[in-house]
């Protein structure tokens, strides 16, 4: 299978790996999947409180090409667009963006639900009441 | 210079030696004739041919040439064996026993005989990839009819005990059937001293063409019978019908011929390679060796990384270097592999596992470069691992609960 050229260019050049510091009040950190099941993301969002918009992101991400490009890709939507924007984005945007093969639909599954995760636990962290998301139907 | 892309990946296929492809050429064109015609030049002279192959196939492996069935590879060969033993000596009994790390076409090839009415018994194998011979030995009942044991494995290289399977398989009276895809050509196999009954292996595995392998069916001691699986005109001695394929049979001879002549110093060669790929790659901290390290064939390794999984770490080399990996990922079915798991490795060692498969024409130039290249691209994936920085965070990911999908 060949990969597009978006993922080989993330693949190569991964935007924001890296790690905030989860103890600060205005970090939101999403782990999500299972070494069992061969992909584990990490999504960390660092929100500025004044204004609602997230002003750093990074990831680190365990698996294929095609799960690192679309935690990459992940990061950088995410810098600059506030947490309520943030929740707005959807997995089949990451596929249409790096033309991502149907086998490979569920790394970017992982890439919104990790984005979820972080946002929720941010606001979790900041006394706001987590927000309810439908069931990945993938998963 | 370095040419690439480099291909480690010779268990899955090799690529023919030019002196085969100069065997095959003139049975294209001129000498194009039907071994089955019996009554002009072409052919005789096609027939001749055959027959030469056949004993070239036939010595590798220590058997008598009128042993030796033709057919269109080993899964063809696995399917015949199984398939032939079971319906031939349905009289006597309906049990095979077999292990769980078989290939899929000896796997597969079982399940339908369960359909059919048959017994199988899988043996569960050791964590070096080897089975328990006492439990071979306690799984044989009076109904078992064929013990189906493969000579090496596919994935990690491991060689089986044949001997002392054989002489188990005699004491009770059961017959031997044995894949030895992998091992024909890489190391001495000898049919009469490795006590086998029947064995298929395959031409494009020792570089010979892709299209054809031999079943091998021992005529004494005791004298074996399949059940044809394909009918038809009756060829090879009724047990597989179809026109033989005479350029990929002469191939196949000349690629036997080779392996005999030069395996000696070929393993000499390419174990030290792979050793010198193996060592190096198992310096990395937290790599792990799949299967024994002894009882192993000579131009494999396979080689779990920790916190990195398979196909991402291909995707850093693979357009210059072409291995393979166990990840779920490289499969359709999102299954890493079976014979991983086996082995008792747990699903996240599997995923992270690449398997190298060296050959006749690999050098010290590429096995440094694939060195290189595995090495950095670990050190790379771990610093982008959640994993790798939990581990060195001293925390225990067991304890973690992950989101299962």
């Amino acid at each position: 299978m060949a990969y597009s050229e978006k993922v080989i260019d993330h693949y190569q050049n991964p935007k924001n790996v890296g790690t905030l510091d989860k103890s600060k009040s205005n970090v939101g950190t999403g782990l999500v999947g299972a070494p069992e099941c061969g992909d584990v993301m990490r999504l960390q969002i660092e929100v500025d409180d004044a204004t609602g918009i997230i002003r750093d992101a990074k990831f680190k991400t365990f698996g294929c090409g095609s799960a690192i490009a679309s935690s990459s890709l992940a990061t950088e939507w995410l810098k600059g667009k506030s947490v309520d924007e943030a929740v707005k984005i959807d997995n089949m945007t990451i596929v249409e963006e790096l033309n991502l093969p149907p086998v490979k639909i569920h790394c970017s599954v992982l890439a919104e639900d990790a984005i979820k995760a972080a946002i929720n636990d941010y606001r979790k962290k900041n006394g706001l009441e987590e927000l309810k998301f439908d069931e990945s139907v993938i998963h | 210079m370095l040419k690439f892309p480099i291909y480690l990946d010779h268990n899955a296929t090799t690529p023919c030696d030019p002196r085969v492809v100069e065997a095959m050429i003139p049975y294209f064109t001129n000498s194009f004739g039907n071994a089955a015609s019996r009554n002009h030049p072409f052919g005789w002279q096609a027939e001749e041919a055959v027959d030469y192959a056949r004993e070239q196939v036939a010595r590798l492996i220590g058997a008598d040439p009128k042993e030796i069935i033709f057919t269109s590879g080993a899964t063809e060969g696995d399917n015949l064996a199984i398939k032939g033993v079971f319906e031939m000596y349905a009289s006597k009994g309906n049990h095979i026993i077999t292990c769980n790390i078989e290939h899929k076409a000896v796997l597969d090839t079982c399940k339908h005989v369960e359909k059919e009415g048959g017994e199988v018994t899988y043996l569960k194998v050791k964590d070096n990839g080897l089975i328990d011979l006492a439990e071979l030995e306690a799984a044989i009942k009076p109904s078992t009819i064929l013990i189906a044991i493969m000579y090496a494995n596919n994935e990690i290289g491991t060689i089986m005990p044949m001997k002392e399977i054989s002489a188990i398989a005699r004491k009770h009276g059961v017959l031997l059937f044995s894949d030895a895809t992998q091992a024909v050509g890489k190391i001495p196999v000898n049919v009469n001293k490795d006590g086998i009954d029947l064995m298929a292996f395959s031409a494009h595995k020792m570089y010979g063409p892709k299209g054809v392998g031999a079943l091998y069916v021992r005529r004494k001691n005791p004298r074996v019978k399949v059940t044809a699986q394909i009918d038809g005109g009756g060829h090879e001695r009724g047990m597989r019908s179809g026109t033989l394929n005479v350029p990929g049979i002469v191939g196949f001879g000349k690629a036997c011929e080779i392996c005999l002549n030069e395996m000696e110093e070929e393993t000499i060669r390419v174990s030290r390679l792979r050793d010198k790929l193996q060592n190096a790659l198992l310096k990395i901290e937290e790599s792990y060796l799949n299967g024994d390290i002894s009882h192993k064939l000579p131009h494999v390794t396979n080689i779990s990384f920790k916190y990195v999984e398979g196909e991402g770490l291909m995707m850093g080399f693979n357009k210059n270097i072409a291995v393979s990996s166990g990840s779920a990922c490289t499969s359709a079915s999102l299954e890493p592999s079976y014979v991983l798991k086996a082995l008792g490795l747990g699903d996240d060692l599997a995923h992270s596992s690449l398997r190298f498969g060296l050959g006749r024409f690999t050098t010290e130039e590429q096995i440094d470069y694939t060195i290189e290249q595995v090495t950095n691209t670990v050190n790379k994936l771990r610093e982008m691992s959640p994993l790798w920085e939990m581990y060195k965070e001293g925390i225990d990911l067991n304890t973690i609960e992950w989101a299962h999908h």
